[in-house]
């Protein structure tokens, strides 16, 4: 049994009961409203100077990968987006790559077959990432609605379109898809089953992760699946719910009565995910923006870049080379800028 | 290099991509004979002025660090990360999805996990979350996070020493994680302690004091160029008239010393001075060479920030000096990604230079409008494209052509045209290798950042595989016999790695092509080529093979 994902499963079994507890004695209003205020303050606290920290440091050098041709004569085509020679070209490079992971898209996998290298293209990495990306943002944006009075227009629409697909089981034991399904919320769960069995299954890539790597895979799989029980299944008094939510935003805590244990066990997992992530690898939402070997231009040649901590370096200038070697070249026939009986005669005079 | 390699076919049936079962953590690193380079000369660290000079052994026990050197690496490491944001945001941002994994020319060839760029790069982090980030040091292994010590430090050597810094996964990492980066970074730290290989210690030293990579002195490197003449003649005919350090002259020119000193750059070399003689002759363009910035290649790049930039400034020293008007830089891989990417930014402004001109074909070199300094194969491109050469590339029959995208040019600038429109120009057979072994996803040679010294073999062997793989590809496909490539290491490290991954196949300068098709005026009937091989017992020998 691997260690890592194991303590990783145990760190959010601890936070599930450590909720639940808390909700059964009464604690409502430390997870209700204390825990998220703490939660989103370290999340825009932590975020925010981290953001700082990576910019306060210097970009010495103009180091794009440049992954097409460079712009050179005009007969030749450049690469306008993967070896960009304008700002709209980098703006351009950067957007397909928060929206569309555009890197990533080019993976391949190798495989070694009777003494030949194939690599064909693996496209399973992105869709999975850009499912759980897009299904996460979907997420996000429909629970503006629990802070929103009234809902404006546009989440409305989202809504409707994130529950096109209508499902429904509806039995007297067991009733499924009233409210209506929302997709996102599948798609997450699958994701985030997907990456998190990747990671555990593929030899290489359990070999490189850490506990680190698996804790936020479970983390939001617990936010995704109590979610989806409150939804459907232990259906909780929602009013109630956004009573409480509305009065977080508006800054007149309340703690409604009634509203069910999964819900306090849902948020406390949510706030758990922000206070950590300042500190974690899921900064590479922010990250991304500051990368260097993405958001620079390729134009190095033409454009001077400037280095703010560029400093004098000890160098072996001509004139010492020449004094070294002076005899040698000119007995070469090589050209000297002190001829050797001047150079004699400085030597002397110096002595 | 005396020992016998093992045979392609057992190393390939030998590779086994299945990591260990005991975490990477605990397993300790093993100094192996044959992936590693010698420790740097104490000689070599002393002239330079750098941390540390003794001898030492890496695969001794001790290796003579100085007392407070773990302050001397924390420190050194706080220091970069203020001065480098791409060495601060790669230590955060990493997820570990492990898209690089498998793009990396030594996991291919070693199946080492620890080669994986992912798991190079943790080498650091581990030691960075520990230092630098709260969450790290409470959590410990937990989070990933490890102290420093001499088994940590060891393994960053070896597997530091083991990237070649070829950015291969950083075109495929989502964030675009440059472990090139990260490489350059342990090795500046390692360079603290005086932890340099010989390989790379050694001809920095010889760059700083003689003007290159391998120490030749000025009337040394005269004679070499005029042995090249003495060759010229006797396989055309012409005599060509190199020049050196000529005070306004329009062009200086350099060039990696390696292509003065062994074949088959040397060929390249003659390339060049035949082209220079040509466009003298013809067109009265003044191209000067010098001994003080003979080497255009950079070692430096390889050792630190610091040290590249020593390096590189004879090139706009002397061009100053000479009073030239722009710089032509010759064939080289790493040379151009310092060129491109730092060579303004650390020596420059370059305004004493003009704006690059081709007085032949009028052509304003727009790309180069800043550092001034042209690519040799976008002058003969432009040349080419104005018809201003005389060329008959029948004479390059007997070759089948690929091309090697070296990593630098192509990841570090992206020239992929202009060598393919040349090549394409003088010859008249040329066939691509796999679309996902050239261009952006070039693999590497095996042997580049200052890796390719003898005692490695193994280490560049196994990197060398699929590089080795594709040309055997084309080999057996379309009966290539010839690697073309405008990298000075490759084309001193690929004989060997096609001898024995694709035996049969020679590598080629571009300019040596160039110039076996070029036509100089009193020029002999030109029956062999710049080898001295007969061009029609080589046509026979071609067209024997491809009828097997």
């Amino acid at each position: 049994m691997n260690r890592k994902y194991m303590f990783a499963f145990i760190a959010v079994l601890v936070l599930f009961l450590i909720a639940w507890i808390g909700a059964s004695i009464g604690l409502q209003w430390l997870f209700g409203v204390a825990v998220p205020y703490l939660a989103v303050l370290i999340f825009v606290v932590g975020f925010t100077r981290k953001v700082l920290g990576w910019s306060r440091s210097a970009v010495p050098f103009a180091i794009p990968t440049t992954g097409g041709q460079a712009k050179s004569f005009d007969w030749i085509q450049d690469a306008k987006l993967d070896n960009p020679s304008s700002k709209f070209g980098v703006f351009m490079r950067m957007v397909l790559e928060v929206f569309a992971f555009r890197s990533l898209f080019r993976n391949t996998r190798m495989k070694l077959k009777e003494g030949k290298l194939f690599y064909q293209l693996e496209i399973f990495l992105w869709v999975g990432a850009l499912a759980f990306h897009y299904a996460f943002l979907t997420v996000v944006l429909r629970h503006m609605r629990f802070f929103l009075e009234p809902v404006p227009w546009c989440l409305q629409m989202l809504e409707t379109v994130d529950s096109f697909f209508r499902i429904e089981i509806i039995y007297p034991q067991f009733q499924f898809g009233l409210p209506a399904v929302y997709l996102s919320g599948i798609v997450l769960l699958a994701a985030v089953v997907y990456l998190a069995v990747r990671r555990i299954v593929i030899p290489s890539v359990r070999y490189i992760s850490l506990a680190s790597d698996y804790f936020p895979l479970i983390l939001i799989f617990g936010i995704a699946f109590t979610g989806i029980m409150m939804r459907y299944v232990a259906k909780i008094d929602i009013n109630a719910a956004k009573q409480l939510t509305l009065g977080l935003v508006t800054l007149h805590p309340t703690v409604p009565d009634g509203i069910g244990a999964i819900f306090y066990i849902h948020l406390f997992f949510v706030c758990t995910l922000l206070a950590y992530f300042p500190f974690s690898k899921l900064m590479h939402l922010g990250g991304i923006f500051l990368s260097p070997t993405r958001n620079m231009l390729g134009n190095t040649r033409a454009y001077r870049h400037v280095n703010p901590w560029n400093y004098p370096v000890h160098v072996h200038s001509y004139d010492e080379y020449e004094e070294e070697f002076r005899e040698k070249m000119v007995e070469a026939g090589l050209p000297v800028d002190k001829p050797l009986e001047a150079a004699a005669e400085t030597a002397a005079g110096k002595e | 290099m005396a020992e016998a390699k093992p045979k392609p076919k057992d190393v390939l049936d030998q590779l086994n991509y299945q990591p260990p079962r005991a975490d990477w953590m605990d397993t300790p690193v093993e100094i192996r004979k044959g992936m590693y380079c010698y420790a740097s000369n104490p000689k070599s660290v002393a002239t330079l002025g750098l941390p540390n000079a003794r001898p030492w052994n890496p695969t001794d026990e001790d290796w003579k660090l100085p007392e407070n050197w773990q302050q001397i690496i924390h420190e050194g490491f706080k220091e970069r990360l203020e001065r480098f944001r791409s060495f601060k945001v790669f230590m955060d941002i990493c997820v570990r999805c492990g898209a690089c994994a498998d793009k990396c020319h030594y996991f291919i060839g070693t199946g080492d996990p620890k080669n994986m760029p992912v798991l190079r790069a943790e080498l650091l982090r581990s030691v960075y979350r520990n230092d630098f980030s709260r969450m790290g040091k409470i959590l410990g292994k937990l989070n990933g996070a490890r102290p420093m010590s001499v088994n940590v430090l060891k393994e960053w050597w070896y597997y530091l020493f083991q990237c070649s810094e070829c950015r291969r996964c950083s075109l495929f990492c989502p964030y675009g994680i440059d472990t090139a980066e990260i490489t350059i970074m342990g090795r500046e730290l390692l360079n603290l302690l005086g932890l340099n290989i010989d390989w790379i210690a050694t001809p920095v030293s010889n760059c700083y004091m003689n003007g290159n990579h391998l120490g030749i002195q000025p009337h040394a490197f005269k004679d070499m160029l005029d042995f090249f003449v003495d060759d010229i003649e006797e396989k055309t005919g012409v005599r060509v008239k190199p020049k050196y350090m000529k005070k306004g002259a329009d062009i200086l020119f350099i060039t990696p010393s390696g292509d003065v000193f062994a074949d088959p750059g040397t060929y390249t070399a003659m390339g060049y001075m035949m082209l220079f003689h040509y466009l003298e002759e013809k067109y009265g363009l003044d191209i000067t060479w010098s001994t003080y910035a003979s080497e255009g290649g950079n070692f430096g790049f390889f050792t630190s920030h610091e040290t590249m930039k020593r390096l590189n400034s004879k090139m706009y020293a002397e061009a100053k000096r000479l009073k030239v008007k722009w710089i032509l830089g010759g064939e080289c891989g790493h040379m151009w990604r310092v060129i491109n990417q730092y060579m303004d930014t650390m020596n420059g402004p370059a305004d004493f230079l003009d704006v690059p001109v081709n007085p032949i074909t009028g052509t304003r070199f727009e790309q180069a409008r800043s550092n001034k300094m042209v690519h040799i194969t976008e002058f003969t491109a432009d040349l080419i494209r104005n018809g201003k050469l005389d060329l008959t590339p029948s004479r390059n029959d007997y070759m089948k052509v690929t091309y090697h995208d070296s990593c630098n040019p192509a990841r570090g600038m992206g020239l992929f045209e202009e060598p393919r429109y040349v090549i394409q120009n003088v010859c008249n057979h040329f066939y691509e290798m796999p679309p996902n072994t050239i261009r952006e996803q070039t693999f590497c040679c095996g042997s580049g950042s200052g890796l390719n010294a003898g005692e490695n073999m193994e280490l560049r062997l196994a990197g060398g595989l699929p590089r080795g793989n594709a040309v055997k590809h084309v080999q057996d496909s379309y009966g290539v016999n010839m690697l073309a490539t405008i990298c000075a290491i490759d084309r001193a490290v690929l004989p060997t790695l096609v001898d024995y991954w694709a035996p049969g196949v020679q590598v080629t300068g571009v300019h040596e092509m160039v110039a076996n098709a070029l036509n100089l005026s009193g020029q002999n009937e030109r029956s062999t080529n710049l080898r001295g091989e007969e061009i029609e017992d080589l046509k026979a020998q071609s067209e024997g093979n491809a009828d097997e």
